[in-house]
């Protein structure tokens, strides 16, 4: 195990580093000066020139990069260009909002989907599993922004139970609460379309396999066969799954954050590279390059510890 | 199930296709020509659909419209398999060397990336337009197919007649090719529908925010952006675009799923 581990931290530590490089690459070549994008289109070139200097954009380009990463490792992302407060504060405040807008998301799809998924299994081939299937399949092919549309439609303008958009902040827990239902629900909606359908698919595995015969012949149904013997078996897809998801949602939720005017992340990354604000670009998409991959290498090593026969895979 | 999901999406798909080929030619009214006094009009048997808030016909504006969808989607497939099935393919050939190791790497590597929030990065600092939306979504579409190639072509490698190639002389890139390829065509035809329906619905996100298909050609996403501030005085406006979005995905999706049962013999329900 122990050289399983090390071989995994160092291939994570290659993806890390590939992944700022190009992340760096990316927005380094992109046309846009910031120093002239922020001073105008009249600011005269000493100025410009100044105002580069001091944002340390006169350095050259493997010691900026180099500046850069070593700040993100200790925690320091670096002053936002617009706004001239640090990155990791303005990170911090969004993340009050993406975080819970994404948690709330994760566990509606999650509720929603196990009953889905377990239903679909027990009923193989008959009308319960016909409905989710059918509803799964919308569910996946519907986008979630529309959705959100539809949803503020219905709730917001026609029953005015809850609100269209904005973002009243967390001194007014519950009305801050109110104003993430909409977003988490279109969110969450379509993830559990997909997330129904794996577990379906784990759990029709699983009971092809003799343990279940085994449980079965002892009289159980085979429904108790499933809850009791098959979930838990089914649930390591199924957690997989979860942990993309999750980072998934984090980034995902730009478009439905922009839909309902609330200020998270993704709103703060849309921001910024409007403004070309290139540091807040940098470091924040780093931040979720780096979650997908962590969140990866702790579903391997998840897997590695269920599993001992991946240890030696690869 | 099978049955049903092809007899479902193909005519789906065929509409959403005959609709973007038909728009070339013909609309029933013109998407460019500005009407205010007839704006926001419901349904009716002059407007089929309604109209926008621009007096625009709103059939015509969902024809066009497809024909934006379908081209983004379908040249970034293209771009995926163009450059994805010979990296895949290359990989396979040589399973467990380096060329195999630096493909399946790169491959993790671009999958850790959120797919949106690069399309977005790629669209808004290289300029919203068509060409970097279809650029944005075909780089997420390399790794898919260079991955599904090589998974596909890796238990061909072990055949009897791939052996006897091999005894005959030919070289790997030939097989490769020549034998290989041919045995994956059903599964990349597949997997094509699916990516072509992913990318139906990065394109609609990416004009949503505005980084699609720019003016004066319309585009589903952003007819559904520009619908949302007078979703409550017209709510067709919104209902038009979004529905056009989701019969077409869906139809994509259930034409490779029945395709894939289809093709694949394992697949089909078995009496459990």
């Amino acid at each position: 195990m122990m050289g399983y581990l090390l071989k995994r931290l160092a291939s994570l530590a290659v993806s890390l580093l590939a992944a700022s490089l190009v992340i760096f690459l990316v927005v380094e070549v992109a046309p846009g000066d910031p120093a002239s994008f922020m001073l105008g289109m009249n600011a005269r070139p000493d100025t410009v020139a100044a105002l580069r200097a001091e944002l340390g954009l006169d350095l050259p380009v493997h010691l900026r990069y180099l500046d850069w990463l070593g700040g993100m490792l200790t925690g320091d992302f670096g002053i936002s260009y617009t706004y001239r407060t640090p990155v990791a504060q303005m990170v911090a405040d969004r993340l009050a909002v993406s975080l819970p807008l994404a948690a709330g998301a994760l566990a509606l799809s999650t509720l929603i989907a196990l009953p889905a998924g377990l239903i679909a299994a027990a009923r193989r081939g008959r009308a319960p599993d016909m409905a989710v299937m059918g509803a799964t399949q919308l569910g996946i092919a519907l986008p979630n922004f529309w959705l959100a549309l539809l949803l503020v439609l219905l709730f917001a303008l026609k029953l005015h139970w809850l609100p269209a958009g904005g973002f009243p902040g967390w001194e007014d827990p519950a009305a801050a609460l109110r104003a993430l239902i909409l977003p988490a629900t279109a969110l969450a909606l379509p993830q559990a379309a997909i997330l129904a359908r794996v577990l379906r698919s784990a759990l029709l595995d699983i009971l092809a396999e003799e343990f279940i015969r085994t449980a079965r012949a002892k009289g159980l149904s085979r429904g108790q066969a499933l809850l009791r013997h098959g979930l838990r078996n089914a649930l390591i897809p199924v957690l997989t799954i979860l942990g993309l998801q999750f980072s998934f949602l984090l980034a995902g939720a730009i478009i439905i954050e922009q839909v309902f005017f609330l200020p998270g992340l993704g709103r703060l990354i849309f921001q910024a590279i409007t403004q070309r604000d290139l540091i807040v670009v940098e470091s924040v998409v780093l931040l979720l390059v780096f979650a997908v991959i962590v969140v990866n290498f702790l579903t391997d090593l998840a897997y590695a510890a269920a599993d001992p026969r991946l240890r030696h895979r690869r | 199930m099978r049955r049903a999901a092809i007899l479902l999406g193909l005519p789906l798909s065929a509409l959403v296709l005959g609709a973007a080929l038909l728009s070339l030619v013909w609309t029933p009214g013109d998407v460019t020509a500005l009407d205010i006094p007839a704006r926001l009009q419901p349904p009716s048997s002059a407007h089929w659909l309604g109209t926008d808030h621009f007096g625009r016909d709103l059939l015509s504006m969902v024809m066009v419209g497809a024909r934006a969808s379908l081209m983004v989607a379908l040249v970034a497939v293209g771009l995926g398999l163009l450059l994805g099935v010979p990296l895949g393919l290359a990989a396979a050939s040589r399973a467990g060397g380096p060329l195999d190791e630096l493909v399946m790497r790169t491959n993790d590597l671009i999958f850790a990336f959120p797919s949106l929030v690069i399309a977005i990065l790629i669209t808004a600092l290289a300029g919203p337009g068509a060409l970097n939306a279809i650029l944005a979504i075909g780089i997420f579409n390399i790794p898919v197919f260079a991955r599904v190639t090589r998974g596909a072509a890796l238990p061909l490698w072990r055949r009897d007649f791939i052996l006897a190639a091999r005894l005959a002389g030919k070289h790997r890139s030939r097989i490769s090719a020549e034998h290989i390829l041919p045995n994956l065509i059903p599964l990349l035809i597949v997997q094509g529908t699916i990516q072509i329906s992913l990318g139906i619905l990065a394109e609609a996100g990416l004009s949503y925010v505005g980084l699609g298909a720019q003016p004066p050609l319309p585009s589903w996403g952003r007819m559904l952006a520009e619908a949302q501030t007078m979703v409550a005085l017209a709510p067709h406006v919104a209902l038009v675009p979004g529905a056009a979005i989701l019969l077409s995905v869906l139809g994509l999706n259930l034409l490779g799923d029945g395709l894939r049962d289809h093709l694949d013999p394992r697949l089909r329900p078995a009496r459990a």
